[in-house]
């Protein structure tokens, strides 16, 4: 690796939008990922066009994170670290099954989506907010919607959701703050999908400190291998 | 008399859409501002989606303009408040889209139920007797459709 990475100090605020704006890249990155490999021509748009609506949530986030640190979208992308990064396990992940990136999109979005409408102190991120909860209002739908297809779908379908389901479980806690709004919105598609609601238990966290599973360094080593080999690549 | 401000506002708001070549962006209501401001033209435009890969080139594709009318200096900036929404499109707009065989937005299309999906006519026979064939087009900002009268299949423009 040719360049070094970048050393940043974080007041709170900063750290507030870097978590939003990792959540954002890094999910896109992984949604991303299904370009070339989805079930359908049909999917394989929504999916890139999903991923493009969070890479430029991201790049906005970025670019108001810079205008307060000094550096610029890209130095904060690609020349951070995995512990510096601040997004929730959930969006490192790696995608799975289609019921699984699928479910994920779903749990995230709905967050997000609260996230959004929840307001912010700073007008640049309120702006940012009042865009991206347009897209992310279509994410829900349109995971939602393959949620129940899934869950009320073949035997096999019903049961890859489950299984997307529980295993995602212990991953919402670091998500979904306040719990109760979240639970809420969720509930009624995961009644219409017949999937069981699972119960709370002990809660995966640490993204937000920088406590990553291993999957995050090898999604940013193919993220990040351009940028710093070839430091300030353009084309 | 044409002023500079009007020239520089002209070649601005004749930069075309990329994905839609006959729209051009103050059609597409992306266009927020042009000033003059000792002699530097500043330029505001609004993305349509956060996402929208044509951004960078409608940015290039200003400054090419608004330069071949003789300013040396063309700032382009992205201003994200008011959101865009499809309301900002003009007549002119849902005339071309029409044209192109693209079913405009219907203002006031609110949030639908889920699986819930409202007819929206067909750009070339006028029937309401459509299905949505996915929610995301080519563009983000358009989904793809079909007629169940003339069987064409048909982009629209979502509300948004």
């Amino acid at each position: 690796m040719a360049t070094t990475s970048i050393a940043l100090t974080e007041t709170p605020d900063i750290r507030a939008i870097l978590a939003l704006a990792d959540d954002a890249l890094i999910l896109g990155h992984r949604t991303g990922e299904w370009t070339g490999h989805a079930p359908t021509l049909e999917e394989e748009l929504a999916l890139a066009n999903i991923a493009l609506d969070l890479i430029g949530q991201a790049r906005a986030l970025y670019q108001a994170a810079g205008a307060r640190t000094g550096h610029s979208e890209d130095e904060l992308a690609y020349l951070r670290d995995p512990p510096a990064f601040r997004n929730a396990l959930i969006n490192e992940l790696p995608n799975g099954d289609f019921a699984f990136t699928i479910a994920r999109l779903f749990f995230v979005s709905v967050a997000a989506d609260q996230c959004w409408r929840g307001g912010f102190d700073d007008p640049a991120i309120n702006d940012i907010a009042r865009m991206a909860s347009k897209e992310t209002a279509y994410h829900i739908r349109h995971a939602a919607e393959w949620l129940i297809r899934l869950g009320d779908g073949t035997e096999e379908s019903h049961r890859r959701a489950r299984d997307a389901v529980d295993a995602l479980w212990p991953y919402t806690g670091e998500i979904a703050n306040p719990r109760a709004p979240w639970l809420a919105a969720i509930a009624p598609v995961l009644a219409r999908a017949t999937l069981r609601n699972p119960t709370d238990g002990w809660m995966q966290s640490g993204g937000r400190d920088g406590r990553h599973t291993e999957h995050l360094g090898h999604l940013l080593a193919e993220m990040q291998i351009l940028p710093r080999t070839f430091p300030g690549a353009t084309w | 008399m044409v002023t500079h401000l009007e020239r520089a506002h002209a070649a601005a708001a004749s930069v075309t859409d990329p994905e839609l070549p006959p729209l051009t962006i103050a059609d597409l209501g992306i266009l927020r501002d042009v000033r003059l401001n000792r002699g530097v033209v500043e330029v505001a435009i609004a993305p349509t989606y956060s996402g929208c890969p044509a951004m960078t080139e409608i940015s290039g594709a200003i400054e090419t303009a608004v330069r071949a009318e003789g300013f040396a200096t063309v700032r382009v900036r992205t201003v994200l408040t008011p959101a865009w929404s499809t309301d900002f499109l003009t007549a002119e707009a849902h005339r071309k889209l029409l044209d192109l065989g693209i079913a405009p937005p219907e203002p006031g299309r609110g949030p639908e139920a889920l699986f819930a999906r409202k007819s929206i006519a067909c750009p070339r026979c006028r029937s309401t007797d459509t299905e949505q064939i996915a929610a995301f087009g080519s563009t983000a900002c358009k989904s793809l459709h079909r007629c169940l009268s003339c069987r064409e299949p048909f982009e629209a423009f979502k509300c948004h």
